[in-house]
């Protein structure tokens, strides 16, 4: 219906979400290829300038996948980047746009199929969305 | 330190929305400390500038640039060299920042970017709170070390009003009554009846009462 292919930049903890994503792979299960994955030690290390940055690169939507809150190895990284995704949430409605582009999403190690859903239901989203930038 | 919290950034867009050259100057001092206008806060704001005016498809140029302290004309005179570049400037420091620099570049255009709250402390982080109201002639040691200019809400220095209830204020459920708090540390330290020794009334001359403050120290002038 729309061939809009959205820019989507994914900031992933490299227990969960990238072991997540081994399993995916294993399983065959390809992940989109307009999703580009950021690993990174922890969630918690993802600051709000890092999650702005890709909207300013022009990317149409960013997503931060890390643990389920009670499973961070790090204990509190998943909540600290929860918190951090609502702030530029409520920062991007200050600035008019769709605070749907960015979201947060708790999956568990192994779980690779469901790293693949996250990653196809944000493609979705913001393809509903439409292109950050009108051309 | 001097506790300030964030402009909206929409109210920002609005105050530069004619400008394309926009300078944002941080504070490595205080809103460093509470994370308001130090360089991390700069570069969020910047970002956050160049994302909106992108969106608008509008030609932007941010700069960041980020003092060891705003109330400082030696620091102030490092931007000598690059603020006729920008056509706007705002200042994230505290509420002294933006008038240091509109004094020493008289001819730039400076914008406030935060909304400086009081002299206060973290009571943990991301919470802070009052504690000074800068009165010029300090008393807390009559009051067990607890100041009731700035935490009382009505600055009684004879309290509890009659609306301290529970130990809260009577204004809200929030706020503590600092009255409560003289009166149970003076009990603690066995130092009750110091409160009712006779004090000539406080002189407000020494507080902005007595009109825009100056201080010369002698020995440090050159
Ligand atoms: S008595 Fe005056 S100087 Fe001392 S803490 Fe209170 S307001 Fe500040
Ligand atoms: S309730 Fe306590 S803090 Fe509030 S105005 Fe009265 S004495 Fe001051």
């Amino acid at each position: 219906m729309n061939d809009f292919k959205p820019q989507i930049v994914a900031f992933c903890c490299s227990n969960c979400a990238s072991s997540a994503a081994n399993v995916a792979e294993g399983m065959k299960k390809a992940l989109p290829d307009n999703v580009k994955i950021i690993q990174i030690p922890c969630t918690g290390r993802v600051e709000i300038l890092h999650l702005l940055k890709p909207f300013e690169e022009g990317a149409d939507g960013v997503y931060v996948a890390g643990c389920q809150e009670d499973s961070c190895q790090y204990v509190s990284g998943i909540a600290k980047a929860t918190k951090r995704v609502t702030h530029v949430k409520k920062i991007l409605e200050e600035l008019s746009i769709e605070p749907d582009r960015i979201d947060v999403f708790n999956l568990s190690a192994g779980k690779g199929q469901e790293f693949v859903e996250v990653a196809y239901e944000m493609v979705n989203k913001v393809k509903e969305l439409g292109p950050f930038l009108q051309a | 330190m001097i506790v300030a919290e964030p402009k909206p950034i929409k109210e920002l867009l609005e105050m530069v929305k004619d400008f394309n050259r926009i300078l944002v100057v941080g504070c490595k001092g205080c809103v460093t400390v509470c994370n308001v206008g130090g360089a991390k806060e700069v570069a969020i704001l910047a970002s956050s500038i160049r994302i909106s005016r992108k969106k608008m498809a509008q030609e932007i140029e941010v700069e960041e640039h980020t003092l060891e302290r705003q109330c400082d004309p030696e620091y102030v005179d490092e931007l000598k060299d690059m603020i006729g570049d920008y056509d706007a400037v705002i200042s994230i420091a505290c509420g002294v920042g933006p008038q240091f620099l509109s004094e020493r570049y008289p001819s730039s255009r400076i914008f406030p970017g935060v909304n400086t709250q009081f002299m206060g402390g973290a009571e943990e982080h991301g919470i802070w709170s009052e504690r000074c109201a800068g009165c010029g002639t300090c008393v807390v040691h009559y009051f067990g070390g607890l100041c009731p200019i700035a935490r009382c809400s009505k600055s009684l220095l004879n309290g509890p009003c009659g609306g301290s209830a529970n130990g809260k204020c009577e204004i809200s459920k929030d706020v503590e009554c600092i009255w409560d708090l003289i009166v149970r540390k003076m009990m603690e330290q066995d130092r009750l009846d110091e409160l009712i020794e006779f004090k000539p009334p406080k002189s407000w001359i020494t507080a902005r009462d007595g009109g825009p403050r100056r201080m010369i120290r002698e020995e440090l002038v050159k």
